[in-house]
This record gives structure tokens, C-alpha cells and sequence, in this order.
């Protein structure tokens, strides 16, 4: 589904991320794991166009996408959350959810103006996916409230939701599990998988949080200072030795 | 069905009863008795029209109401509905309502300076409402809004010239034309921000102004365009045969209409003119507030406001931020030829001196001072301004100086401006 080949990203005279290959097939949970700055947040803003990567080939769905646009990729089914949650503060919960289905409702400003039948069935409609996915994610009950007032966790829900009403393909989470505590930890779990098994959602994962990659992953990616250090299931990252003297140091 | 045409039917014959002896029937004075007459033809038709829509739409009522109400899709049984109508929102439409009524009454109650002076206001108050979507709600800081109110006012004043057009035809164009404006300047520097924004319009209303003036030969330049018909209001007569008159106020017909006071046998009246103007200005003005209105609850509204405040997390989402700024330079501009048509119609007289970059400082105050994005704010700040600025030129020397320090003070009283926006939340019904 996503391919991404011998991936370079300059900035001047460093290279934030060397040469670096990854796929993500179908319904599949892949990770990117690596020491702080190891470039796995550079690695997602090229994929999702934030940054134009200096040289590569990304291919989602069979089809070149470096060098588009940030929202003509995401339009594709190809979302992602941010490692400081990024929410609309002053809005509430559910025009939160509402905003990121600009492109399903009826933007027409003339039935919008006339409230005509097909913008009041697209408005309902957005409303309900919108309900749908609060109460998926337990926020049923703060709906109304301003998404600025949430706690912590719920704003990492949120944009998760966020993203899900968008109904992607691939969904690319940075760091979900920062800053929550071990229940609202095994809960994101939880999530992420029912996510892959019953939306039949793609999910490009960095984490540190090692027990949770550990669990959900299929396959893993290692990065150290912008190059590919290692990959493969869960079980041959924790044994090799060159992740272990990356993480720990050298004996 | 079978129920239903009875129904109907007893509804309609109650249009017939209540309408037939309040419309139809007149006492007329006899001498010293009371005569009972019945009214002319044209009366009893229309009753018998009323009635008969009165039969068709109680018969297909739930037909109506099955195509206007939206579809809802069923996820796990949860129920949702569009935000509806609360308490605080009738109390808040009965005051308009009411305020609406003062406005159309008073007028006639008061001597000619005062509509005159209030249809300036309402002019200032399209023009503030305008401004305020651009920097109220989309967070685009435009300094040079008054080149589009200069592309609506001289474009009425150019086709009533050379064409003869009439205001009604012409205030769609002058729209059309400074939303197009906004179109053309806003896509290339829509990509600028904050600053930068601010000072390529500014920039922009300067060439308008400097073109129109040096255009001699179109525009007459710095001599303006004199002359400008006050719109005329279409009357559509029965006899002796049916036509659309268009009445002009005017002592006498300028525009190819009947002046007014002839067609109906009236003393010449030179008060009504100035006051036709400021009631077709605050329907304008009520227009403006009510297009707004919904813009802020419907889904370009939203994206304005989630762009204002976060615009990666928008892109990130597939939000497409150029056409959704642009859409906000391009309504706004447009409202502010709207405006423009208006004021040229009011002056009879335009010339680039009208269009100067104080006039765009003087609507960006009056957002500022209403308080960005508030509807309301922006209303009373425009009649403050406006009023302060009539009541004021004795002291011309000192008006600056009185702006200022109202200026001043309300920063310091009130940074968020009068009313500070609150926004209408969409909400979650839940059962």
C-alpha cells in the first residue's frame, strides 16, 4: 500500500534522514522506532508532504506521490496525527470531527446559504460519523466541550478520531501513546488494534513506548541518526545486536 | 389522503371567511351614515388565490415536509440531529425583529439629516461586516478593502453613465466585479502572511485609487463622475393595463420612470427620496447580516475558523487552505462592492478622494473596535464611528485627535473590542 524507496532528506548540510526504505502492506501495523532525533518525524513529514524530500520515490496506492501537496495526499486516505497534539482549541469536540469532513459535506455556498435537502442530508450525515467515532473513542459525554478543555489523554483520542472520520487508508500516528498513563496506554492499544481489524485501516506507527510497538506490531523499522539501522518482526528487533548497543550503549 | 381533502378544505374555507370580510368588504362614509361596499375585483381574486394555496399546501403538507427533512443515516442506533433553535435564540430574534421595525418606522418620524446620515452607517455597516469576515473570521489582515468598495461604486456610476443601467442591474454586477477583484488579487498573495499580507493590499488599494484618478478619460480622474441616479422601486400596476412602473423620487424622471409623487397625485415630497434610500440601504444592510449569519454556521465558516487557528493540522486533513482563504477575500470583497454600489448611489457624486487608504483605516477601526468576528460589536462601532464623524465636523482639526484617543482608550478598557466574538457553537443533541 505505502512503498517508500531510498528516502533523503537534506536540511543545508545535514542529513536528517539517509536513504531510508520502508513498505506498509494491507491491514498491517508497522513501527518506526529509533533514539530522539533519530529522524522518524522527518521520515513522516516527507511521506505526508509537509517537507519535499530531496531525493526518493514514495508510492501509496501505485501512485507517485512525492512532491504533491500535503492536502492532496491526505484526500488520497492518508492521515496523520502530530507529536504535539494539534487540535482546533477554541472549537468544541464535535466541529473538531466536523471541520475534517470539509470535503464530504456540501460546500456549495448556495444550498449551504438555502439550506437546500442534499446540504442538510450531508450535515446530518457528517454529525452522525462524527458521533459514531466519539463514542468509539469515549468522548461521547465532552462532545459539546471545548477541545482545548480536554484532558491530555482524551485530546490524543480526539485526534485519532479526527483523523478516522476522515475514513484513510493508512493511518500514521507520531508518538500516540506520549504523555498517557499505563491505562489510557493499554486503551490506545486496544484501539489501534480494532482500528486494523475492523476499519481495515493501515497503521504507520512511531513509538517509544517499547511495550506497546512490541505488542501491536507486525513489522518494525529501526532508524539511528537518519540511516536504517535494522528491521523485521518484533522478535528479531528485540534480539538483534546492533538495536540493543543503538538503545543501550556498548558494553 | 381521504382525511386529508376535508381538512383542507374546512382550512381554506377559513382563509375565505377571515379574509373575505376584512379585505373584502369596506365601510365607506355616506353623508352622515356608514355604508358597507364591497372592494374591486382584484381583492376577491385574491382572497380566492390565498384560499386555494391555503388547499394545496394543507393537502400536500407532508409530502413538503418529507422532502425538506434530511435523511438520517443510522450508525448504532444513535439519533442526531442539526442544531435547532433554543430559548436564547428566540429572545435574541425577537429583539432583531423588533429593532428591524424601529428602524423601518422612525424615519418618518424624524427630519431629512437623519435617514440621510443613517444610511451612511448602514453603508459602513455592510462594509464592516465584510472586513470582518476577511480579518474577524479568517484571520487576513487586508489594509486595502476600500479598493473593492471603489470597484462596486464606480462601476455603478460607470454603467449608469455610458449605458444608462439602473441601480438594481448594476448592484448585482458591481458585486460580481469586486468579488472578481478579490479573486484576481487574492491568489497571488494569499500565500504572503500576516504583515506582508497587510502590506501588498494596501498596496493594491493604492494602484485602484492612483488608476482611477489618472484614467481621465474613462473616470473624468480627479473630476469624478456627477449625476448618478438614486435607485428607483419597480410598482407593478393592474390598470388601465398591466405593467412594471419604476418609480423615481426625484421631482422629475431622470431614469426613463415615473417620478413618484405624480403617479400617485402626491405634493412633491423631497424628504422621501432620502428616506426610500436609507430603506433600501438597511435591506441591503439586513441581507448582508443574515448571508453572514449562515456563512459562520456552514462548513466554509467552520474552515475559516480551524484555518485561524491551527493551519498544518487543516492540511493535514486535506484542507485545501488557498481556496479556502480565497474564498474569504473573495465574499469579503464583494460585500464590499455591494457597498460601494450603494454609496454612490447615495452621494450622486464619486470621485477618487472618496476611495483614500483612510477610509479603509476607518472600516478596519470600526472591526477592530466591534471587537473581530462579532456581528453586533461591528454594528454599534459603525454607527459610533459614523456618528462621530458627522456630529463631529465643526471640529474638524480635532477629529483625528478624538479618534485616537477613543482608539486609546478602548485598548486599554477593552483590547477584545466591544462585544468580544462568541462564536454559535454547533452542538451534539444527544437522547
Amino acid at each position: 500500500m505505502l512503498k517508500v524507496d531510498n528516502l533523503t532528506m537534506r536540511f543545508g548540510g545535514l542529513i536528517a534522514v539517509d536513504n531510508v526504505s520502508l513498505t506498509v502492506g494491507e491491514r498491517e501495523i508497522v513501527s518506526i522506532i529509533g533514539p530522539n532525533g533519530a529522524g522518524k518525524t522527518t521520515v513522516f513529514n516527507c511521506i505526508s508532504g509537509f517537507y519535499k524530500p530531496t531525493d526518493g520515490a514514495i508510492e501509496f496506492k501505485q501512485m507517485a506521490i512525492h512532491g504533491l501537496p500535503d492536502f492532496k495526499i491526505s484526500r488520497l486516505g492518508m492521515v496523520r496525527t502530530f507529536q504535539h497534539v494539534r487540535l482546533f482549541n477554541s472549537m468544541t469536540v464535535i466541529e473538531n470531527l466536523l471541520v475534517a469532513q470539509h470535503r464530504r459535506v456540501n460546500t456549495n455556498l448556495l444550498s449551504g446559504l438555502f439550506k437546500s435537502p442534499s446540504y442538510r442530508k450531508k450535515e446530518a450525515e457528517a454529525m452522525d460519523r462524527a458521533a459514531y467515532w466519539l463514542k468509539k473513542v469515549d468522548l461521547l459525554p465532552v462532545a459539546n466541550r471545548s477541545a482545548g478543555n480536554l484532558a491530555y489523554g482524551q485530546q490524543r483520542r480526539l485526534e485519532i478520531a479526527r483523523c478516522m472520520v476522515t475514513e484513510p487508508k493508512l493511518l500514521m500516528l507520531d508518538e500516540p501513546a506520549a504523555g498517557l498513563n499505563p491505562k489510557e496506554t493499554k486503551d490506545l492499544d486496544d484501539l489501534i488494534v480494532s482500528l486494523k481489524m475492523d476499519f481495515d485501516v493501515s497503521i504507520l506507527l512511531i513509538e517509544h513506548d517499547m511495550s506497546l510497538v512490541m505488542g501491536i506490531s507486525d513489522r518494525i523499522y529501526v532508524i539511528n541518526q537518519g540511516a536504517p539501522l535494522a528491521q523485521g518482526t518484533p522478535q528479531e528487533i528485540k534480539d538483534n545486536p546492533d538495536v540493543i548497543k543503538a538503545y543501550l550503549g556498548e558494553e | 389522503m381521504s382525511k386529508k381533502v376535508p381538512f383542507a378544505l374546512f382550512c381554506a374555507g377559513l382563509t375565505v371567511i377571515l379574509a373575505f370580510p376584512i379585505l373584502g368588504l369596506n365601510l365607506e362614509h355616506k353623508g352622515t351614515s356608514l355604508v358597507v361596499t364591497g372592494a374591486d375585483n382584484w381583492t376577491l381574486i385574491g382572497v380566492l388565490v390565498a384560499a386555494l394555496i391555503v388547499f394545496v399546501t394543507q393537502l400536500l403538507k407532508s409530502q413538503i415536509k418529507a422532502t425538506y427533512q434530511a435523511v438520517k443515516p443510522n450508525f448504532g442506533g444513535l439519533i442526531q440531529r442539526l442544531p435547532g433553535e433554543d430559548k436564547r435564540k428566540l429572545i435574541s430574534k425577537l429583539v432583531l425583529i423588533a429593532l428591524i421595525i424601529a428602524a423601518l418606522v422612525l424615519p418618518f418620524f424624524t427630519s431629512r439629516q437623519w435617514p440621510d446620515i443613517a444610511t451612511l452607517v448602514l453603508i459602513y455597516v455592510i462594509l464592516g461586516l465584510g472586513l470582518n469576515v476577511v480579518v474577524g473570521l479568517a484571520g487576513l489582515l487586508d489594509l486595502g478593502y476600500v479598493a473593492f468598495y471603489a470597484v462596486g461604486a464606480y462601476s455603478y456610476a460607470l454603467l449608469s453613465q455610458y449605458f444608462g443601467w439602473s441601480f438594481w442591474a448594476c448592484l448585482p454586477i458591481g458585486t460580481l466585479l469586486a468579488a472578481t477583484f478579490g479573486l484576481l488579487l487574492g491568489f497571488p498573495v494569499l500565500r504572503l502572511r500576516g504583515d506582508y499580507l497587510a502590506i501588498v493590499t494596501l498596496g493594491f488599494g493604492e494602484i485602484i485609487r492612483i488608476l482611477l484618478n489618472n484614467f481621465t478619460s474613462i473616470t473624468g480622474g480627479p473630476n469624478g463622475i456627477g449625476n448618478i441616479p438614486k435607485p428607483s422601486l419597480p410598482f407593478i400596476q393592474f390598470e388601465p393595463n398591466f405593467e412594471i412602473v419604476w418609480l423615481e423620487f426625484g421631482r422629475r424622471a431622470t431614469d426613463g420612470g415615473v417620478p413618484f409623487h405624480k403617479f400617485f397625485d402626491l405634493p412633491y415630497d423631497s424628504s422621501l427620496k432620502v428616506i426610500v434610500l436609507y430603506l433600501i440601504a438597511l435591506a441591503l444592510a439586513v441581507i448582508t447580516i443574515l448571508i453572514i449569519q449562515r456563512l459562520i454556521r456552514m462548513p466554509v465558516g467552520r474552515a475559516w475558523e480551524a484555518l485561524r487557528e491551527d493551519e498544518i493540522a487543516c492540511r493535514s486533513l486535506g484542507l485545501n487552505r488557498t481556496a479556502i482563504k480565497l474564498s474569504a477575500f473573495t465574499i469579503g470583497a464583494s460585500f464590499a462592492g455591494f457597498a460601494g454600489s450603494l454609496f454612490a448611489a447615495r452621494q450622486g457624486f464619486i470621485n477618487p478622494e472618496s476611495f483614500i487608504f483612510w477610509e479603509s483605516v476607518i472600516i478596519l477601526a470600526i472591526v477592530v473596535l466591534g471587537g473581530m468576528g462579532s456581528q453586533i460589536g461591528v454594528m454599534i462601532a459603525a454607527a459610533i464611528v459614523v456618528l462621530l464623524q458627522e456630529l463631529t465636523a465643526e471640529f474638524d482639526e480635532y477629529r483625528l485627535l478624538a479618534f485616537g484617543a477613543i482608539m486609546v482608550l478602548m485598548m486599554i478598557w477593552k483590547p477584545q473590542g466591544l462585544l468580544p466574538m462568541k462564536r454559535p457553537h454547533i452542538k451534539l443533541k444527544q437522547e
